[in-house]
């Protein structure tokens, strides 16, 4: 029962990266007193395998490449004794979106997945994360040199969910990453979308949208490591709070090392606050230790509703609640209309649009 | 047959030391089918004129009166007043992220008439208005005003007033940052539009140039928050000689 050798880890609200984060709400996962199961989380939607294969493999045999100072990903390490792997097939152009679906059971529990995506391969993947649950888990992303991948990580949580994650990307040479990460559910959805290059000439967009209603802790730590000369990354975040206690964190750590000559990097955030009492922390952060670069940038802002917007709208006949709703959706569209699944932006939009009716959309 | 009537009208906007004057009473008649130019130099008030009629929200009305054929403008809310038959072409039309301007065109069309239009012929009179304005098709699926160059933006507010159908349109500088073919392009809108609709229009310019594709048939000269002198086009060819220099105080 000594836990000295573990619990030191136990972060108690004072660090930077648990500052923002209501421990309490965490249901003891970060604590390493608290036991929690080590469960396969997700499963393939539908049979077709065609161009990429799925199975479970031992954690021994696929251990993690990233190394994390995450204390909730370190203790997914820790458990997690076996992995999903979803393997893109090499030079394997896969047309259909692929469908992951996580869903959690009532204990707490960690798991670990790790895609690769073959060299000069080309696929969509989407994790599909519904119901309740407490859950921890890690998301290597592993592309090889030329390949092209869009990951899709939808957070479609009913309101008692607990969800800690880490999705990280290693991107290899001339490697095309694609990420979207779009958070509407959950109790406390805590997500790291990170990324390194582990070659030259890889390029990644980090696509994000939150929307957060009374209670909800949505909270999101980019971090794009620019280690390696020659990369190109881009993130653009967008977030909508609406009621009392609606609660919303941004991290955008971008770091550009000495030797990342080259680098080419912009970070944007923007977020709408639509009632008082809502708060939205959006730091946006840029570390560059070279001259020798294309570009680096970043944006924040944080506002209401833009009374030019509505104006204009208004003067052509469309009421006030019509152009507000416009406007909304048009915010949130821009990400949206990024998936290029129909059914999902649908779904989505459709769920967007009842949550907006709930609060009232004021 | 419709009227816009503006009488004494006041505006002024709140500053941090208090409100500050800008329409010091300005009385102006607009007939269906009628065009005045309104005229005068940068900061004479001109924008105010148009904005307050629309009912932006930064302006206070602080005395007179504006009526659309008998009925009080001023107590409307701004889309009543769109409803009412008013369009504004703005000098600086707004961007509305995400908001396709096929989505945003459809919205409007729906507000004002009260049901949405047929699918079948709506695409087709947009599809025309469009072409008629020399606006490739592609122009309907991108965001409203994003990324759009001047022309496009001149173009695409006089489309929403082709579309729209209104009884009486104020054009704020419609004609500024124009190159000749877009406003030539422009210009022909407007006259068709006025043409086919029988619309009165408030045309404010702050040079002639205009004038010599939408002919006027009244001219005011604005100055210091009111008009200072009216006539017919004769007027605009004296002004382009003189300018303005005789209408603002020493």
């Amino acid at each position: 029962m000594s836990g000295l050798p573990t619990n030191y880890l136990t972060p108690t609200g004072r660090e930077e990266a648990w500052r923002f984060t209501p421990l309490k709400r965490l249901n003891g996962m970060h604590d390493s007193a608290t036991s929690v199961i080590d469960r396969i989380s997700i499963e393939l939607v539908g049979s077709v395998r065609t161009g990429f294969n799925i199975e479970t493999v031992s954690a021994t045999e696929l251990p993690p490449k990233s190394t994390t100072e995450d204390v909730i990903i370190q203790r997914v390490r820790a458990t997690a004794s076996k992995v999903t792997h979803l393997k893109i097939d090499k030079e394997a152009i896969v047309s259909e979106p692929i469908f992951l679906k996580r869903s959690a059971g009532v204990e707490k529990e960690f798991s670990r997945t790790v895609v690769t995506a073959g060299a000069h391969s080309k696929a969509t993947v989407v994790v599909e994360n519904e119901g309740a649950g407490s859950i921890g888990e890690e998301i290597e992303i592993r592309l090889e040199a030329g390949a092209n991948l869009t990951f899709i990580s939808l957070q479609e949580w009913n309101e008692n969910a607990i969800h800690l994650g880490r999705h990280h990307a290693i991107v290899g040479r001339d490697a095309n990453f694609n990420s979207i990460t779009i958070t509407v559910g959950g109790s406390l959805v805590r997500l790291l979308p990170t990324v390194e290059y582990s070659d030259q000439g890889g390029s990644a967009e980090l696509l994000g949208l939150y929307f957060a209603t009374d209670g909800q802790h949505l909270e999101h730590r980019v971090h794009v490591e620019h280690g390696i000369p020659n990369g190109k990354s881009r993130v653009t975040y967008k977030g909508i709070l609406a009621g009392a206690q609606a609660r919303t964190v941004w991290i955008g750590d971008v770091f550009i090392r000495g030797n990342a000559e080259g680098t080419d990097t912009y970070e944007l955030n923007k977020n709408l606050l639509l009632t008082d009492g809502a708060r939205a922390d959006s730091v946006p952060n840029l570390e560059i230790e070279t001259g020798q670069i294309v570009g680096a940038g970043h944006a924040s802002t944080t506002g209401r509703f833009d009374d030019e917007q509505l104006f204009y709208l208004m003067s052509r006949g469309i009421p006030m609640s019509e152009a507000r709703r416009l406007v909304i959706r048009g915010f949130f569209g821009e990400i949206v209309n990024k998936i290029g699944i129909e059914s999902v932006e649908e779904r989505l939009m459709n769920r967007i649009d009842s949550q907006l009716a709930k609060v009232g959309g004021q | 047959m419709s009227q816009l009537v503006i009488k004494g009208l006041q505006v002024g906007v709140e500053t941090d030391s208090g409100m500050t004057e800008i329409l010091r009473g300005v009385d102006l008649t607009i007939n269906s089918g009628e065009v005045h130019a309104i005229m005068g130099p940068n900061g004479s008030g001109k924008s105010t004129l148009a904005y307050s009629i629309a009912g932006h929200p930064k302006y206070t009305i602080t005395g007179g009166s504006v009526t659309l054929d008998g009925v009080d403008v001023l107590e409307m809310s701004v889309d009543e007043r769109a409803k009412a038959g008013l369009f504004l072409a703005m000098q600086y039309p707004v961007e509305v992220p995400g908001v396709s301007v096929a989505n945003f065109l459809r919205t409007a069309a729906t507000a004002l008439r009260g049901e949405a239009p047929k699918v079948r012929t709506w695409v087709g009179e947009v599809k025309e208005a469009m072409s008629k304005l020399a606006m490739d098709p592609a122009f309907s699926e991108r965001s409203v005003n994003e990324g759009f160059s001047g022309g496009e933006k001149k173009r695409h507010e006089i489309l929403q007033m082709e579309l729209l159908k209104p009884k009486i349109a104020i054009l704020d500088e419609t004609d500024s940052g124009l190159d000749v073919d877009a406003l030539r392009i422009v210009s022909e809108g407007v006259n068709r539009v006025k043409q086919e609709q029988n619309l009165g229009i408030m045309l404010i310019t702050h040079y002639t140039r205009i004038l010599r594709y939408i002919k006027p048939d009244f001219v005011h000269v604005f100055a210091g928050g009111k008009i200072v002198e009216e006539g017919g086009p004769e007027l605009a060819e004296r002004l382009e000689e003189k300018g303005y220099a005789q209408y603002v105080k020493a």
